[in-house]
């Protein structure tokens, strides 16, 4: 077991957790986006920042990704982790201002407006689709493509893939909507922007009809995660 | 085929090396690395070959040899005639005959090929006289230039792989672990860190397998120090890896080199092979039962991968982007194995620390950063190339007297050090002392050792955009702050330079620009502001000119400034009118011209082509 103190409480954790884990077992809420509890962290929103103790002063770290140290002493509301998400979170409203879970994740925050212009979008590029796929389907349909603010999230050459098996998942992790199923006809779907020429009504690892789930008379169906 | 299987037949062969090298042989040094490539060098080996007849090389009377840059480039294609030492600039190929006739057979020296001291127009025939070579202090580049790096023999000449003999022999690994921790080298890529530690880090971590790590990703824009040596002197940077691998317990090594430095690449293929054929390298190394090997892994090109993490990403195949620390390399590096990574100057300094002892190393420099440091100065500065300098050198000292100052009539106005995570520090600076620590204080870092001067006419909000386009680019995206952070920074930026910018933007700029720097991923990130940052420290009445007064003072920024023509001045010569590639110059021969500034493109060429200095900027 590990002691540290998180906010002046004092915690006693796993080896291997991470601050976030521990926080969050212990009743302290830090903002997150780019987790999941299914997925390895990630590190990218940089939402879940906190403030650890060190010899050299206070050292800003991803409570996602920095694991549990024993003694550590970590702060989770300063002044400046406070600003460091004020501006993640306008950064975010700037891309994707329009969906709901960015609204809730900014007033979270007590954001509610952005001074900042990005092109705008409803990925926010948390990458939890590519992990899902890559981490619990095992596929890796999808990956990040480009750099930098040209990243996407696209199959190989943004053709349709044949490797995706059109089980959703991406679609369930999803948290601002970006990602959403399409009834073409009642036998073939197709996910986002990627559209898949593969006729096939069930997902190939858990053999669940889509038929049986989705409502074949819409023409359009959104999953929400 | 020598395999030396101990020591002592390393010395023996070096003794016989050093018993056919005639001091008093007439040889043509030629610098043959990618700059003076470019300039044509190889040609100009070419002519001097045909102009010898036959003459040159080992079977002749006159030795030609290719060296890698002796650091001054802007001179190139460069020729050094020994043993006079007499050093020849802006060599062309049809010099070549006058080289070998008169230089060579009457002993003459050619005036129009010397270099010409742009202060006093003194000429300087010697080589080492050159007040560019006098004032350094040549350490890890003293060979460059000087010999040809794709012989193994002429680095053995120079005392080559006697380190790692005495690496090997004389010293267990804490041993050299030590003396790299007493000679207070501290990393050459740029955060600085000290050597020694990291080493020892790595040496206890306990695995069946460890790697070692040349980071020879160089990206900085107008920095080559690290291309300058891989070129002029591989086999400093493979010994250095043979001993690190020896003190860390090492089991294999990789070089992480850019596929964008081709000659770079050659030469160090070479130097691997050479070190394997001879047993410096592969199984047993020396006899000592102590093996390993190096290969080199090539880069596609992507700023990121200079970034340890985001480099063994890309060496396992996978995408160049960084993970977060902990666990740090030294635990979980390459393949989850314990990795060390040192940047090419590091490596290519131990072989010096453990021939010479940690005392020669930390005789020069400050109290917390020992040795030289390696510039590239670029930019506004008359003699452009790559320097090594004491640390603790000033910056003054460095920009005027090694770098002979700014060209033309034109005020000094600050320096960027550190490439574009590095910072821009102004005049009243000038007599800080150049290490890690003082640096980092001034808002910049000791970088790589890009090194970029600016005069009066460069726009520090320019400048500054510049750099954050660049990294805005070289982003891989991962993190937020870098992905969309260095995006709104350079809209910003740009915005400014537009004349579109609003008084409200300084603030945008330093609300967003510390949330970059310090909730960055990564160190791309979190050094990615810094232009911005240091520019805003010390040039923030420029930012005020352009958005409050709408005015670019260096008068750079197309969308702040205006040109017209000065009625005083003009001729009508009509040359401006002709020039300008949008007609926007109307006047009558011999009568005075005027600019309409709604079809003005700022373009600047009535300016380059007027002869009477006729054209003004507001």
């Amino acid at each position: 077991m590990i002691a540290l103190t998180i906010d002046g409480k004092e915690i006693e954790v796993e080896t291997g957790r991470t601050l976030l884990e521990a926080a969050r077992e212990n009743g302290i809420h830090i903002p997150t986006l780019c987790y999941h509890e299914a997925l390895k962290p990630y590190g990218g929103c940089r939402m879940c920042v906190v403030e650890l103790e060190t010899p050299r002063g206070p050292r800003v770290v991803a409570s996602c990704t920095y694991p549990v140290e024993d003694g550590a002493v970590v702060h989770t509301e300063t002044d400046q982790i406070g600003q460091l998400r004020k501006v993640a979170a306008q950064l975010l409203m700037a891309r994707a201002g329009h969906t709901p879970f960015i609204q809730e994740l900014a007033a979270s925050v007590g954001v509610d407006s952005t001074p900042y212009t990005l092109p705008t979008d409803s990925c926010v590029l948390c990458s939890r689709c590519v992990r899902a796929c890559q981490e619990i389907v095992g596929i890796g349909a999808i990956s990040m493509a480009n750099r930098g603010s040209d990243r996407v999230v696209a199959p190989p050459f943004s053709i349709s893939s044949a490797d995706c098996i059109e089980c959703a998942t991406c679609v369930q992790v999803c948290p601002t909507d970006a990602i959403t199923l399409k009834l073409i006809t009642d036998r073939n779907r197709t996910v986002h922007v990627w559209p898949s020429e593969f006729a096939r009504g069930a997902c190939r690892l858990c053999e669940y009809h889509a038929d049986e789930w989705m409502d074949v008379g819409a023409q359009e169906q959104t999953v929400h995660g | 085929m020598k395999q030396l299987a101990s020591p002592k037949e390393l010395e023996a062969w070096r003794q016989e090396i050093l018993a056919g090298v005639d001091p008093e042989r007439p040889c043509l040094r030629v610098c043959d690395g990618t700059g003076c490539r470019a300039l044509g060098s190889q040609e100009l080996l070419g002519k001097l070959h045909e102009a010898l007849n036959g003459d040159g090389g080992e079977n002749g009377k006159v030795d030609v040899v290719a060296t890698g840059c002796p650091g001054v480039w802007e001179q190139g294609p460069l020729v050094s005639v020994d043993p006079q030492q007499i050093a020849y600039m802006r060599v062309s190929p049809d010099d070549a005959e006058a080289i070998v006739n008169e230089t060579l057979g009457t002993g003459e020296v050619i005036d129009k090929l010397l270099y010409k001291d742009p202060s006093n127009g003194e000429q300087i025939v010697k080589e080492p006289d050159l007040p560019f070579s006098s004032l350094q202090t040549r350490r890890v580049t003293a060979l460059s230039g000087q010999i040809d790096p794709c012989r193994i023999e002429a680095y053995l000449a120079h005392g080559g792989y006697a380190a790692l003999a005495r690496a090997l022999y004389d010293m267990d690994p804490e041993g050299i672990i030590d003396e790299v921790t007493r000679s207070g080298l501290r990393g050459r890529g740029g955060a600085g860190f000290p050597t020694g530690v990291k080493w020892k880090f790595c040496r206890q971590s306990q695995s069946d397998e460890k790697y070692i790590i040349c980071n020879a990703d160089e990206g900085d824009p107008g920095a080559f120090m690290d291309r300058s040596l891989l070129e002029a002197n591989p086999h400093s940077i493979v010994e250095g890896m043979i001993i690190g691998a020896r003190a860390m317990g090492a089991t294999a090594g990789f070089i992480y080199a850019r596929s964008e430095y081709p000659l770079a690449v050659e030469h160090l293929n070479l130097a691997l092979a050479q070190a394997r054929e001879h047993g410096l390298l592969g199984e047993n190394i020396l006899g000592s039962g102590f093996n390993l090997d190096i290969d080199i892994r090539l880069g596609a090109g992507a700023f990121v991968c200079g970034e340890e993490t985001a480099l063994m990403a890309s060496i396992e195949g996978r995408p160049g982007e960084p993970r977060p620390r902990p666990p740090f390399p030294a635990q979980s590096g390459l393949w989850g194995k314990p990795t060390n990574i040192n940047n090419v100057k590091s490596w290519s300094s131990i072989p010096l620390i453990i021939a010479n002892g940690p005392e020669w190393f930390a005789e020069v420099g400050t109290e917390k950063s020992k040795g030289t440091a390696i510039f590239s100065m670029v930019g506004k500065i008359n003699n452009t190339g790559l320097v090594e300098v004491p640390m603790g050198i000033t910056l003054r000292e460095l920009i005027f007297d090694v770098g002979g100052g700014v060209p033309g009539d034109k005020e000094f106005k600050a320096v960027q050090i550190g490439g574009p995570s590095g910072g821009c520090i102004p005049a009243d600076h000038l007599d800080a002392e150049i290490d890690y620590d003082s640096l980092s204080k001034l808002g910049a870092i000791m970088g790589s050792g890009g090194l970029v001067v600016t005069d009066e006419d460069t726009c520090m909000v320019d400048l500054a955009r510049y750099f954050m386009n660049f990294v805005q680019e070289e982003s891989c995206g991962q993190c937020l702050p870098c992905r969309w952070g260095t995006r709104v920074l350079l809209d910003i930026l740009t915005r400014i330079c537009d004349g579109e910018g609003e008084p409200e933007d300084i603030g945008r700029l330093e609300e967003l620009a510390p949330m970059v720097k310090v909730s960055s991923l990564c160190g791309l990130g979190q050094t990615a502001p810094n232009p911005v940052l240091s520019t805003l420290r010390y040039f923030r009445d420029e930012y005020e000119a352009h958005v409050i007064e709408k005015r670019c003072p260096a008068g750079i920024c197309r969308g702040l400034i205006t040109y017209e023509i000065d009625e005083e001045v003009c001729t009508g010569c009509m040359v401006c009118a002709r020039n300008c590639p949008v007609d926007a110059i109307s006047g009558e021969k011999q009568e005075v011209h005027h600019i309409d500034t709604d079809v003005c493109t700022r373009c600047g060429m009535c300016m380059q082509v007027c002869k009477f200095d006729g054209i003004r900027v507001y």
